[in-house]
């Protein structure tokens, strides 16, 4: 494999590419379609984790690549879950301390589009 | 490197055998070429950086009281006269899957030394991606005339414009630095370049993984950012 490179049938990249559009079409219709709470987020991830999923397993190539590389690639990545966590724990406890000091925003918002 | 050390998959045990296999042998572990390592390991690093951008991000979306602007109407677009929400974005978001596509059939055509496809496959995705920047320049130019900036903006809490322009503003970069070295390299495999040097196209695969990497990471800047 390593002396021809990654060579796989043409089918498989058209299948992907139309799985794409499909799975970006579903995205903007959660937004179009005014999808609200936990279905929206639910959502939006599920379609996000599809679109990634296929992009680095085929047009990547990485699900034919050897298990030492994979691990090697997609393993460190993993420690951003680790941040994620912690600063959401943060960013909750600066928000309830911002609260708690200084009372509900009073900023006055204009709606967009409309002057 | 001899041709025994990068040798080919087919008589090397697979899974977990094989990755036993490939840390504990006397040979280079990955049997891959240096310029795709180095590639992969680059865009790990380039990971890092852009989830510390969303992170960022999230962290201030989070903890600030004001209410944040909600995307779907601040990207709308009146088109014939009705407010679309976010279409302008939806449409960035399918010239880079047609991008990503084209790209992905550059790599196979320069595996089959099929350069005169190979080339305008390139240049195609070149072209895409070059109008996906113009598009965000376009995005760019109405935000700000709206009154948009790194530290505040007239929709709702300041933080907003900062992470705006940082992560979006990040991903242009990265765009049009695909558009040049997709070019560099459409253009020395259409004069024969890698003729010369042994007629392997690998660099286009290489050069696919870095253009299938700002596709990625928009994916994910499209739902946290525009989505969320």
């Amino acid at each position: 494999m390593a002396e021809e490179g990654q060579q796989h049938p043409l089918k498989v990249y058209y299948m992907i590419w139309i799985l794409l559009f499909v799975v970006s079409f579903f995205s903007y219709m959660v937004d179009y379609l005014q999808f609200e709470g936990m279905v929206r987020w639910t959502l939006i991830l599920v379609f996000m984790f599809v679109k990634a999923g296929f992009i680095i397993a085929i047009f990547m190539h990485m699900k034919w690549e050897r298990l030492a590389f994979k691990i090697a690639i997609l393993g460190p990545p993993v420690a951003i879950l680790v941040l994620i966590g912690l600063m959401s724990l943060e960013g909750d406890y600066v928000e309830g301390s911002r609260l708690a000091n200084y009372g509900e925003s009073t900023i006055e918002v204009e709606t967009p589009g409309h002057h | 490197m001899s041709e025994a050390v990068l040798d080919s998959g087919a008589t090397e045990a697979q899974g977990t055998q094989g990755l036993v296999d490939d840390w504990s042998r006397d040979k280079q572990v990955f049997g891959v070429p240096w310029g795709k390592a180095m590639m992969w390991i680059f865009l790990l690093s380039d990971t890092f950086i852009f989830s510390c951008f969303l992170v960022g991000y999230m962290m201030v979306r989070i903890s600030t009281t004001d209410p944040w602007p909600v995307p779907s109407e601040v990207f709308a677009l009146t088109l014939f006269g009705t407010s679309i929400p976010l279409v302008l974005i939806a449409i960035m978001t399918f010239i880079l899957i047609t991008s990503s596509g084209t790209m992905a059939l550059a790599v196979n055509m320069g595996y089959r030394k099929d350069r005169k496809k190979t080339f305008w496959l390139m240049v195609a995705t070149a072209a895409l991606g070059a109008s996906f920047v113009g598009m965000q320049a376009f995005e760019w130019t109405k935000l700000i005339s709206e009154g948009v900036r790194p530290w505040g903006n007239p929709f709702g809490a300041a933080q907003f414009g900062s992470s705006f322009f940082m992560i979006t503003g990040f991903h242009g970069l990265h765009v049009s630095a695909g558009v040049i070295y997709l070019l560099v390299i459409a253009f020395r495999v259409k004069n024969g370049f890698y003729e010369k040097h042994g007629g392997n196209y690998e660099i286009v695969e290489i050069t696919g993984l870095y253009w299938h990497f700002v596709d990625l990471v928009w994916v994910f800047i499209f739902a946290f950012f525009y989505l969320w």
